[in-house]
C-alpha cells in the first residue's frame, strides 16, 4: 500500500481535544477553558463532569484553610491478591503516584464560608474511589477527628463501590465507617453528606445516603445495584431516569439536588443552622 | 452424589448400596463388612472436606440442603414466636424474625431465608432481602434492645435482592441504616454465617460484637462469579477468583473478620441438617452464656463494638503499598 492512500483514510480529530471539550453527555464541543471556568458542567446541557478531590475541595472550601491530614495512609494489600492484569499492589502504588493521593480519599479541615468543618472527599479517579481499608481508615480518622474538634463532617462520596482486591476486609469498612458515624451521631455532630457521580454498590449502603441532610449533583447516579444486574435478574427494561439523583430525590432519599456552583453556599447556609 | 469433588467417594458408596440391598435379602455375612465399609466412608469423606478448595467450598455453602434460618428456627429453638413486618410497607418473607427461646435463653433471632421449596423459595428470592427486610431488622434489633434480649443473626444470603422496587424503596440507605442501628445497639448481637456470606446484602444483619462461620460457610466481599467477571473479564475464571478474595472461614479467621468456627458434621450440614442444627444451637448457647456474663453494658458495650470494627483492616505502615 503507498503511502497516497493514506489520505482516503478518515482524518483523526487529534488537533481537537486540546481546546475543545467534548460533553459526553450532548456532544456538543465547547471551549475547554470556558467549560473549565464554569466547574466543569457543560454550557450547553448542564451535564456535571466528574471532579477531582481537589478540584471539589478547591470548590467548597476557603482558599488557603484547608489542612490535609492522614496523607501516610496509604493503600495495603492484604491478600497479596493478583488477578488477569497482575499483582494489586503494583496497580494501587501506580494510582498513589498518577493522582497525589494516598488513597481514594482526601481528609482534611477546612473553612466553608468561614465555617471550620472536616471533610472526606473521594476521588473516582482512584480505582473507581473504591472503599478499601486505607480509604476507610482515612474517612474513619476524618469522623474522629471532628469529634475532638467539635465540628460539622462533611462526606463527598464518588464510588463504585468497595475495593474487591481486598476481599472480606474492604467489605468491613462499610461496618467501620458506620461504627464511626454512630459516634458522630452520639456526639451529636452535624452529618451533612454530599453525593457525587457516581455514588453506587457499597459506599451508597453505608455512609453515603445516612446524612442528617444529604445533597446530590444534578444527574448524579445513585443506587446500590448495578443496573445490568437488576436487568438480567428482573426481565425488564429499567426507566432513563432510573437511580438517578433526581428519581432518588422523588423517592425521598436526598433532602435537595443542588448545582455545582451553588453547592459551597448551600453547605454554608445549612451549617449556619447549627446552634449548639 | 452432591458435588463433582465427592466422585471418590462413589466406589465405596456403590458397595455401601449393595451391601444394604443384601443384608435386606438376609445375608447375614453384610452386616459385618458394612459397618468397616461406613467407617471408611466416613473417614475419607472427613479427608475429601478437609481438603476442598475455596471454589469447592462455595458450592457445599450453597448446597440447597443446608438449614434454612426457618430450620434452625424451628428446630434449634423451644419456642419461637416469627413477628412480622417493618412498620414501614411491607414485610420481607426473605428476613425471618422473631422471639426465640433455647432452654433459658432468651434472645431476638433474624436471619436471611433462603426457602426449601421452590415456591417459598421464590417468594423469599432465595434470601435476597429487600430494603423492607434490614428495616424489619432494624425495628426488631430496637425491640430486643428494649426489651433486654440478645441479638442472634444468621447470615446465609448471595446478597441484597438487586431489584427495582429494592432501588425504589432505597436498597443502599436500608442497608446503611441496619449498620448504624447495629453500630448503636446497647445489647450484645452474635453474628453468624451459617452459608452464603454475601456482600453487604449478608453484612447488613451481620455487624455482631461476635461473629462466627460454619465450617464449609463462605463470606465475601463479592461473589467469585462476579469478580472473575470484573477483574478477569471472565465469570468462568470464577475458581481463581475465590481462591484469591480469601472467603473461607479460615481465611476469615486469619484475617480476623471472624472470631471462631462452628463445626459441621461430617460430609458438611446438607449431608446432617439436624447434626448441624444441634451444633449451631450449642455455639449460641455457649457463646451466648458468655456474652451475658462478660460482655460490657450500654455504652461500653457499643464503645467495644465500635473497636472490634475499626481495628478490620487498621493501617500498618510496614504492610502499605511501596509507592
Ligand atoms: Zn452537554
Amino acid at each position: 500500500m503507498g503511502w497516497f492512500t493514506k489520505t482516503t483514510e478518515p482524518r483523526e480529530q487529534a488537533a481537537l481535544p486540546d481546546l475543545w471539550h467534548v460533553c459526553p453527555a450532548c456532544q456538543a464541543h465547547v471551549f475547554k477553558d470556558e467549560w473549565e471556568a464554569a466547574l466543569k458542567v457543560c454550557p450547553k446541557c448542564g451535564h456535571h463532569d466528574r471532579l477531582s478531590a481537589r478540584e471539589r475541595i478547591g470548590l467548597l472550601v476557603d482558599p488557603g484553610s484547608f489542612r490535609e491530614f492522614g496523607t501516610e495512609i496509604l493503600p495495603s494489600d492484604p491478600l497479596g491478591f493478583s488477578d488477569a492484569k497482575g499483582p494489586y499492589a503494583a496497580k494501587a502504588a501506580a494510582a498513589v503516584k498518577k493522582l497525589g493521593t494516598s488513597e481514594s480519599v482526601v481528609v482534611g479541615s477546612g473553612n466553608v464560608e468561614g465555617t471550620r468543618v472536616v471533610l472526606a472527599v473521594m476521588d473516582f479517579r482512584f480505582l473507581g474511589g473504591s472503599l478499601s481499608t486505607g480509604c476507610g481508615e482515612k474517612i474513619a480518622l476524618a469522623i474522629q477527628h471532628a469529634i475532638d474538634f467539635n465540628r460539622a463532617f462533611v462526606m463527598v462520596s464518588a464510588s463504585g463501590g468497595a475495593r474487591m482486591h481486598e476481599g472480606i476486609l474492604s467489605l468491613m469498612q462499610m461496618a467501620k465507617t458506620c461504627a464511626a458515624l454512630q459516634r458522630l451521631e452520639r456526639a451529636g455532630l452535624p452529618y451533612v453528606s454530599i453525593l457525587t457521580d457516581p455514588t453506587t454498590g457499597g459506599v451508597s449502603a453505608s455512609y453515603a445516603l445516612l446524612g442528617d441532610v444529604n445533597l446530590a449533583e444534578p444527574g448524579t447516579l445513585i443506587g446500590f445495584a448495578g443496573r445490568r444486574v437488576i436487568e438480567t435478574t428482573i426481565k425488564q427494561k429499567l426507566p432513563d431516569d432510573f437511580q438517578t439523583a433526581e428519581y432518588q430525590l422523588e423517592h425521598g432519599f436526598v433532602d435537595a439536588i443542588v448545582p455545582r456552583k451553588e453547592l459551597k453556599a448551600r453547605l454554608a447556609q445549612l451549617l449556619a443552622f447549627r446552634m449548639k | 452424589m452432591d458435588f463433582d469433588f465427592e466422585k471418590p467417594l462413589q466406589p465405596l458408596r456403590d458397595k455401601i448400596d449393595a451391601l444394604v440391598a443384601k443384608s435386606r435379602r438376609g445375608d447375614p455375612t453384610a452386616e459385618a463388612a458394612l459397618a468397616g465399609l461406613r467407617k471408611q466412608l466416613a473417614k475419607e469423606s472427613a479427608s475429601l472436606y478437609a481438603r476442598l478448595t475455596p471454589w469447592e467450598t462455595v458450592q457445599v455453602a450453597r448446597h440447597p440442603g443446608r438449614p434454612t434460618a426457618r430450620q434452625y428456627a424451628e428446630k434449634m429453638c423451644d419456642e419461637f414466636v416469627e413477628l412480622h413486618g417493618d412498620r414501614v410497607c411491607a414485610d420481607d418473607p426473605a428476613i425471618l424474625g422473631g422471639l426465640a427461646r433455647i432452654g433459658k435463653t432468651r434472645f431476638l433471632l433474624l436471619g436471611h431465608q433462603k426457602g426449601t421449596t421452590t415456591e417459598e423459595r421464590i417468594a423469599c428470592r432465595f434470601g435476597m432481602a429487600n430494603p423492607d427486610g434490614y428495616r424489619k431488622a432494624d425495628r426488631l434489633m430496637k425491640l430486643a434492645e428494649k426489651w433486654g434480649l440478645p441479638v442472634v443473626t444468621l447470615v446465609d444470603t448471595a446478597g441484597a435482592y438487586p431489584g427495582l422496587e429494592a432501588e425504589a424503596r432505597g436498597q443502599g440507605e436500608a442497608i446503611g441504616r441496619s449498620l448504624l442501628v447495629m453500630a448503636g445497639l446497647k445489647t450484645p448481637i452474635l453474628s453468624i454465617v451459617t452459608g452464603e456470606g454475601g456482600s453487604g446484602g449478608a453484612l447488613g444483619i451481620a455487624l455482631g460484637d461476635r461473629v462466627l462461620m460454619l465450617q464449609f460457610a463462605v463470606y465475601s466481599v463479592i461473589s467469585p462469579e462476579g469478580c472473575a467477571s470484573i477483574l478477569w473479564r471472565d465469570g468462568a475464571k470464577a475458581p481463581e477468583a475465590a481462591a484469591a478474595l480469601r472467603i473461607t472461614a479460615k481465611d476469615l479467621l486469619r484475617l480476623g473478620v471472624v472470631d471462631g468456627i462452628v463445626p459441621e458434621p461430617e460430609g458438611a450440614a446438607h449431608a446432617n441438617p439436624d447434626r448441624a442444627i444441634a451444633l449451631v444451637r450449642k455455639a449460641i448457647l455457649d457463646n451466648l452464656a458468655d456474652m451475658m456474663a462478660n460482655a460490657p453494658v450500654g455504652d461500653r458495650l457499643v464503645e467495644e463494638r465500635f473497636r472490634k470494627f475499626s481495628a478490620m483492616g487498621k493501617f500498618d505502615p510496614k504492610k502499605a503499598v511501596k509507592a
